[in-house]
């Protein structure tokens, strides 16, 4: 039961973290874009 | 489309809960091996998953070589559409004479062979009238880098499986040898895309790509041709499931589906609004030296 659980726990922290970096670039991405339009 | 997005969000939400709540509770437990089975539902669909962005992935790099020679594009066109005819015709033949059908290697069938070209034929050309040169290759890196979030996941269960089952966590099988390498063609890919500046990039990635595509064949039917350690498949190719597993099983590859579209759906426009800044910034450095000597 324990492998299961850690099997799953696994997947899911895979998961959150792929999606914590997509949403660290978004946020860099919207930093340099606000530059941008304050340069401009 | 703003409104899409957080209303397939909530929807894949609750698929995701609904299909681990029949992972875990609702599926039959399995005799010999007991809960730790129930890893097969996370382990195969997240697979398949990856199997399907991968083959997008080789789509969309192989659009973005042909496409940049309008000659090469409309020979790929017509290719496509035979393709697509020939996979029917051949499974006509193989119909109509048995003979033929008994010689059909092991893991093949019949609907897979009629069905396989014009599903390809069909996603090459929507592909085609949708996205434009630049959008297929920001496609391509998206598809590559979920398919390999998704493999990564295959790579973790399938040990987490093994040990308790096999006594050992990993062994140098042809399935998961061939999987292993499928990750770290897709990871090389990555590499490649994140830190080469050239401007041959894209070109060499696709051919990466093309190349990594064509050991997906060969890790889904290693099963059939090698003698492998690795349990034969549950669906097609002669194996068989308890119904209520297969439901719980193609419940969580649908939730893990619209879990990947939608992943894929953000890394996209990300992807895009990232070249284009890219390409402000390089347009006012080039810019502004005139500007200086003015």
């Amino acid at each position: 039961m324990n492998y299961l659980y850690v099997a799953y726990g696994a997947t899911w922290t895979i998961h959150v973290i792929y999606l914590i970096t997509v949403m660290r670039r978004y946020s860099r991405l919207k930093k340099e874009v606000d530059e941008l339009t304050k340069k401009s | 489309m703003k409104k899409a997005f957080p209303i397939l969000g909530l929807v894949t939400a609750l698929l995701l809960s609904y299909a681990l709540y029949e992972a875990l509770v609702v599926a039959p437990r399995e005799q010999t091996m007991g809960d730790v089975q129930r890893i097969f539902y996370y382990h195969v669909p997240s697979a398949w998953t990856a199997f399907l962005l991968f083959f997008l992935n080789f789509v969309a790099s192989v659009q973005y070589l042909v496409r940049r020679d309008p000659k090469t594009d409309r020979v790929a066109n017509w290719v496509l559409v035979a393709v697509a005819g020939l996979s029917c015709v051949a499974a006509l033949v193989f119909k109509l004479v048995p003979d033929l059908m008994q010689a059909l290697p092991q893991g093949v069938e019949l609907s897979s062979i009629a069905s396989t070209g014009p599903i390809v034929a069909i996603i090459y050309f929507l592909m085609r009238r949708y996205f434009s040169v630049e959008a297929v290759d920001a496609l391509a890196v998206t598809t590559a880098e979920v398919g390999v979030v998704f493999c990564t996941v295959v790579l973790v269960t399938g040990p987490l499986w093994a040990r308790p089952v096999w006594g050992i966590w990993w062994t140098w099988d042809v399935r998961l040898t061939s999987t292993l390498v499928l990750w770290l063609i897709y990871v090389s890919y990555l590499v490649l895309r994140r830190f080469s500046s050239s401007g041959q990039t894209p070109v060499l990635a696709a051919a990466l790509a093309i190349f990594g595509a064509l050991d997906v064949p060969l890790v889904y039917f290693s099963i059939w041709i090698f003698r492998t350690q690795h349990p034969q498949p549950v669906i097609g190719g002669g194996g068989s499931i308890d119904p209520r597993m297969l439901h719980v099983l193609l419940l969580n590859w649908l939730a893990f589906s619209c879990f990947a579209f939608l992943v894929c759906w953000s890394r996209y426009r990300l992807e895009r609004a990232t070249r284009e800044i890219e390409e402000t910034l390089a347009l006012e450095a080039l810019l502004e030296p005139r500007s200086a000597l003015r």
